[in-house]
């Protein structure tokens, strides 16, 4: 089998260079749209010029990408380009401004494609400030055609992160759990797919039931909870390899797995004889600590990117809440005090806020709030919402949705959504069939 | 051509498809394959003696269902009721009788929480089951418990109806 993920298949050199501005005044010039801003940005996005034949067709195809991922994020709005007064001729030509200030442009991006042999050609994009009549970024990469997927993600991520102030998040895929079949027949197989969609691909036979993967953040792998033999315990799938082995030798079920942050442990729970504590197994040495030790439900654990927390889900208290502790399991302490039973805590890759799923009345709920409990925010509602995932920049939230049932005999489908957490523009993740569990990958390493 | 932009030079080659994966369980037994599957080797007997085997535990099988299979809780509970213990105490005497059996409590849950949560709540309800055999005076060694959460709901449905019959626990012969 070949190589599907490993990172020196994909060596890129990336070199970016801020041009005619120096960096003060860039800052100045920047548009920010990271301050609960309304309204979409309007940009341009033109079609990569490519020539002839090919390249030109691959130059269409960028473009439509970026601007999918940029729209699709809710902080850009792309101007038709039938609109467009003279369509740019190369990303090297200085482009005429008033023709696209009337159209009330704010950035314009352009780029061309060329043959260099065969197999390669060069992409060169560049981005340009329409209202301070200058360019914001440049790039040019020499890649295998067949990448040009993966080179509009990487240019996507770049003109992002230039315009928005927070790294990109296109350049990442989706691990999720494709059902179909009957509710009380199942089919569920783990499943694989680029942010957007694109690239989908299984990676069990649905055989047996699988649930919940999440990402090695450094490595890989995803770990996840599978009934091979109808033993539900945590494995580990490699996604080089296509191998998943069995996490340790445990006496009851374990399950709600997740890496920390630096990849060496899991955390997970283990079930035996009707009490569900939190472990933590290293994967380098094999060695299993109790972290917690109560009569309870203790589960869905999560560490906090500086490894020195943990955020988990109880109900030692009476109900569903969720808890935080230190590392040792020492400290336990309740943090959400709103209305509902709350599950599914997980940490935000930078830090400040921890996504949640809360249930109140028969509804719903996916959320945001601080680490302390404070500043809840709700973002997403639904007759089912569940399990939360954190896009690489701590932005944009996945989850899982079914709607309410259309008439009382039958359950609604299953559907993958993302979310901007400044609450803007819930959209559907589309997928073959019904899916579930999406866990968002780091940025691909280049 | 502005001469700043510098050049971004790649060798990218097309992500390869990954065909589904095979399975390789590296360490310990996840798989302690106990269900009665005769060591197959040719004859034809091994097949009757199989498929006698298949029969009996069809037979004992719809004897269970008869006396009653499962019990049912309340949301978010993991308590047997009065009901539920008059039941049970009807399952032990049925497994008493069958001392050649073993058997596998279910716990399951209904939709309306979420997947890690009911895996945990499927086990406390199985395991609140075979305690209360075990007190009953059923071998501990004979029963094994397995929770599926909200994963294989009874009836399929959205509604109080539904979610009642989904929040149970089953007994299987294994």
């Amino acid at each position: 089998m070949r190589n599907y993920l490993n990172s020196s298949f994909f060596k890129v050199l990336i070199f970016f260079y801020s041009f005619l501005i120096s960096n003060s005044f860039a800052d100045d010039v920047r548009i920010k749209i990271n301050s609960g801003q309304v309204e979409p940005l309007p940009i341009a996005i033109a079609d990569f010029t490519g020539g002839e034949g090919k390249a030109n067709e691959i130059g269409r195809q960028i473009a439509e990408v970026i601007s999918n991922n940029l729209v699709g994020s809710g902080q850009f709005k792309a101007v038709e380009s039938a609109a467009f007064i003279a369509p740019p001729t190369s990303p090297s030509v200085r482009p005429n401004f008033t023709d696209w200030t009337p159209l009330g442009i704010k950035a314009l991006i352009t780029g061309s494609v060329k043959n260099i042999n065969e197999q390669q050609v060069e992409v060169e994009f560049r981005l340009w400030d329409v209202i301070a009549e200058t360019d914001l970024i440049g790039l040019r990469l020499s890649v295998n055609e067949k990448s040009w997927r993966r080179v509009a993600h990487i240019i996507s991520d770049e003109i992002f992160e230039r315009l928005s102030g927070d790294s990109g998040y296109f350049d990442t895929r989706i691990v999720y759990v494709a059902e179909s079949g009957a509710q009380n027949k199942r089919l569920k197989r783990l499943a694989i797919m680029d942010q957007d969609g694109e690239n989908h691909q299984y990676l069990t036979d649905g055989s047996f039931l699988v649930l919940t993967p999440r990402f090695s953040p450094t490595t890989q792998e995803i770990t996840y909870l599978a009934y091979f033999k109808n033993e539900p315990r945590v494995y580990i799938f490699n996604l080089e390899t296509g191998e998943q082995e069995l996490l340790g030798s445990f006496p009851g079920m374990t399950f709600a797995p997740r890496f920390s942050p630096q990849g060496d442990k899991i955390i997970m729970s283990l079930a035996e004889k009707g009490v569900t504590d939190i472990y933590t197994m290293n994967l380098n040495n094999q060695e299993v600590v109790r972290l917690t030790n109560s009569p309870s439900i203790d589960t869905s654990p999560s560490f906090s990117p500086d490894g020195k927390k943990i955020i988990f889900n109880s109900d030692r208290g009476g109900s569903q809440q969720i808890y935080i502790m230190d590392a040792s399991g020492k400290n336990i302490k309740r943090i959400s005090y709103g209305q509902g039973r709350y599950a599914t805590p997980v940490w935000a890759p930078k830090g400040k806020l921890i996504a949640f799923t809360k249930m109140f009345k028969n509804t719903f709920y996916i959320g945001v709030m601080s680490p302390d409990g404070s500043g809840e925010r709700l973002l997403a509602k639904g007759y089912l919402v569940e399990g939360p995932t954190w896009a690489p920049n701590g932005r944009v939230l996945m989850y899982f949705k079914q709607d309410a049932p259309i008439d009382d005999g039958k359950s609604s489908s299953v559907n993958l959504y993302k979310i901007d957490i400044t609450g803007f523009r819930e959209t559907r993740v589309i997928t073959p069939s019904d899916g579930s569990d999406p866990a968002w990958s780091p940025l691909i390493p280049n | 051509m502005n001469k700043n932009i510098i050049a971004l030079i790649g060798a990218v080659a097309l992500l390869s498809a990954c065909e589904t994966a095979s399975q390789k369980v590296v360490t310990g037994s996840a798989a302690s394959s106990s269900s009665g599957s005769a060591s197959a080797s040719t004859s034809s007997s091994v097949d009757k003696s199989k498929s006698l085997f298949a029969q009996a535990k069809q037979t004992a099988s719809d004897k269970l269902i008869a006396i009653g299979d499962r019990v049912l809780f309340d949301y978010d509970s993991a308590k047997l009721d009065s009901s539920a213990k008059i039941m049970l105490d009807a399952q032990s005497r049925f497994l008493r009788a069958n001392t050649d059996m073993n058997f596998i409590v279910e716990g399951h849950c209904d939709e309306r929480g979420t997947r890690e949560y009911n895996l945990a709540l499927g086990e406390q309800r199985a395991t609140a089951v075979r305690d209360y055999l075990v007190i009953n005076g059923i071998d501990p060694d004979r029963i094994k418990v397995i929770s599926y959460g909200k994963e294989k709901p009874a009836v399929v449905g959205s509604n109080g109806m539904a979610w009642s019959k989904n929040r149970r626990a089953v007994t299987i012969i294994d």
